[in-house]
């Protein structure tokens, strides 16, 4: 048994000029909660894609369950389940029979096919609705339906490509249940990518990635104490006087956000009452806060991952490179 | 073992669909009992006999089972499109079960469902005054399918470069039409104007319909070619060499798409 379920060195993959995995290498360990954040169109796809054999990389290796990716797609196929970004179900069969399909292209053994069957419908509570065709599900049953197809032969990585994208946040609640019941019952992998940085925040070890490239990659904790210092907002009757006085007073950098001035400090709690009686201009809000995972990415990137107008556009232009490529 | 049950669950899952959809045969029948039952006796009576015995209506009934077999199992083709707009080509796609066994299952799961539209046509040959005997159905059934399977390929094939159902539909109508009327479905193939002759030879759907006819009606071979006048085993051969060269091809395109 390998010390890795995922060994990924130097992947590449471009589509015509652009390079939408840029080298990027990580190692993932069984029953790991491994999470890939980053803004749309940042290659987490992509390298998805490459990792369960349906993109071929132009360089680089990757091995899942010991199997190469590429010359040994039909073993690594068999050690991996998905639930895609995009519903992949067929909605003229009823749950059920997307199930039995799936167990019988995956040559789960007849004896305890329709045992395990009950058992993943069970857990998801879907039992009672497996007659339904597909279609008449709920988007929160649909991707509920995808977690039981993706567990059902026992794969060693389970692959959740924004497994809650466009469901309502009490739904999204329910399916993270499942997924981390799913990891004690299981002691299955988890390899997720996100760009909710509370779904990211779930994951043991976290990679950032951006235009294509890792940028870091550490247990979410570490990231943000990367970070390192705390971050006062503060809003006051002249943002303009005050963002000059606090530079020159505590020698920090400001950021201007909305109408407040950002600025980040060693101990806040210690700083913040002092700030507050010795400052002249009048305050009229000032919020202390620990760094989040929303302000490793800013630092790290220099944007916020909600830029989404740029990167939709750049994610677009991946899709149509990809398509074009295709055919 | 593996490829053989990558093949029947892609077969047995398209035929489950179908199962639920089987309204569809009513709508894909009726074009062909049209041909047969308002074309064919319409013309009858001004067109005298087409052979011996033989009327118009009774001419073109082996044809419209051609016909049925040929654009059911073509158009069967549609179901990879929308599978991979619903996404379920995804599932396929990544399945431990290779792209060949995918190809063949789909392929099979068109013939299958073409053979049964066919089958149906059949049934009606006493209406035209035809009578067919079980040993002539029997023989009818292998000439069908070879055909069914041919075309399904073909409609696999076409499916792996076309991404949109609405694309599929109309370059399907683009080549289906004119492969059904330059087949001899309709007509004899004796006497065409010359640059008639050449399409209806070069078109693979004619060797198809020429041994439906010949089984169905009785009559001698009537398709000759640079003079040589085509045996039924010949017609066949044809058909199968065509046939296997388009699954290759869907094969390899199917494989080679990402």
């Amino acid at each position: 048994m390998a010390d890795y379920i995922i060994e990924v060195e130097n992947l590449v993959k471009k589509f015509g000029d652009l390079v939408a995995v840029n080298d990027i290498s990580f190692k993932v360990a069984p029953g790991e909660i491994f999470g890939f954040l980053g803004p749309n169109g940042a290659g987490k796809t992509t390298t998805i894609n490459i990792l369960c054999t349906l993109l071929r990389p132009n360089s680089g290796r990757a091995t899942i369950n010991g199997f190469d990716v590429v010359h040994q797609q039909s073993q690594v196929r068999q050690s991996i389940g998905l639930v895609f970004q995009d519903p992949s179900l067929d909605e003229r069969l009823s749950g059920l029979q997307n199930l039995r399909f799936h167990a019988l292209v995956y040559n789960v053994p007849s004896p305890v096919r329709e045992q395990r069957i009950k058992e993943m419908l069970s857990m998801m509570q879907l039992w009672d609705k497996r007659h339904s065709e597909v279609r008449t599900y709920s988007g929160g049953m649909k991707r509920r339906l995808e977690l039981a197809r993706g567990l059902l032969h026992r794969p060693k990585v389970l692959f959740l490509d924004e497994p809650t994208l466009g469901l309502d946040p009490q739904t999204r609640n329910r399916i993270w249940e499942y997924i981390l019941d799913l990891r004690q019952r299981e002691g299955v992998t988890i390899f997720l990518t996100t760009h909710y940085m509370d779904e990211a925040q779930k994951a043991d070890r976290l990679a950032i990635i951006d235009y294509g490239q890792l940028i870091a990659m550490d247990t979410p904790e570490k990231l943000k104490r990367k970070v390192g210092k705390d971050i006062i907002s503060v809003k006051t009757a002249d943002n303009d006087k005050a963002a000059d006085e606090i530079k020159r007073r505590y020698q920090t950098e400001i950021r201007p956000d909305g109408n407040e001035l950002t600025f980040s400090v060693t101990n806040g709690e210690e700083f913040l009452p002092k700030f507050i009686k010795e400052f002249d201009i009048k305050i009229q809000s000032i919020n202390l806060r620990r760094p989040s995972l929303d302000d490793v990415f800013l630092k790290l990137t220099g944007r916020e991952i909600r830029q989404e107008e740029v990167r939709s556009a750049f994610k677009a232009m991946v899709r149509q490179y990809g398509r074009r490529q295709r055919r | 073992m593996n490829n053989l049950r990558g093949i029947y669950t892609i077969w047995y899952r398209d035929i489950i669909r179908f199962w639920r959809d089987r309204m569809r045969l009513v709508g894909t029948i009726t074009l062909p009992l049209l041909f047969l039952f308002v074309f064919g006796p319409g013309l009858s009576t001004r067109m005298g006999l087409l052979g011996p015995g033989i009327d118009f209506a009774q001419f073109i009934f082996p044809g419209i089972i051609g016909m049925t077999v040929l654009m059911s199992s073509f158009m069967a083709g549609v179901s990879v499109v929308w599978d991979r707009e619903y996404g379920f080509l995804r599932e396929v796609l990544v399945a431990p079960i290779s792209r060949v066994s995918v190809v063949i299952g789909k392929a099979l799961g068109a013939a299958t469902v073409a053979l049964l539209q066919g089958m149906i046509i059949m049934l009606f040959a006493p209406l035209i005054g035809i009578s067919l005997s079980v040993w002539t159905m029997l023989a009818l059934l292998p000439l069908m399918f070879l055909l069914a399977i041919s075309m399904g390929s073909l409609g696999v094939l076409l499916a792996t470069y076309i991404r949109s159902v609405e694309a599929f539909q109309a370059v399907m109508q683009m080549l289906m039409f004119p492969m059904v009327f330059l087949s001899g479905v309709f007509f004899p193939l004796e006497g065409l104007p010359s640059w008639m002759d050449v399409l209806v030879k070069l078109n693979p759907a004619t060797y198809g319909i020429a041994p439906i006819r010949q089984v169905v009606l009785g009559v001698p071979p009537e398709l000759s070619v640079l003079g040589h006048t085509m045996t039924l085993w010949e017609n066949i051969a044809v058909v199968a060499m065509v046939g296997t060269a388009v699954i290759l091809m869907a094969m390899w395109s199917f494989g080679h798409q990402e």
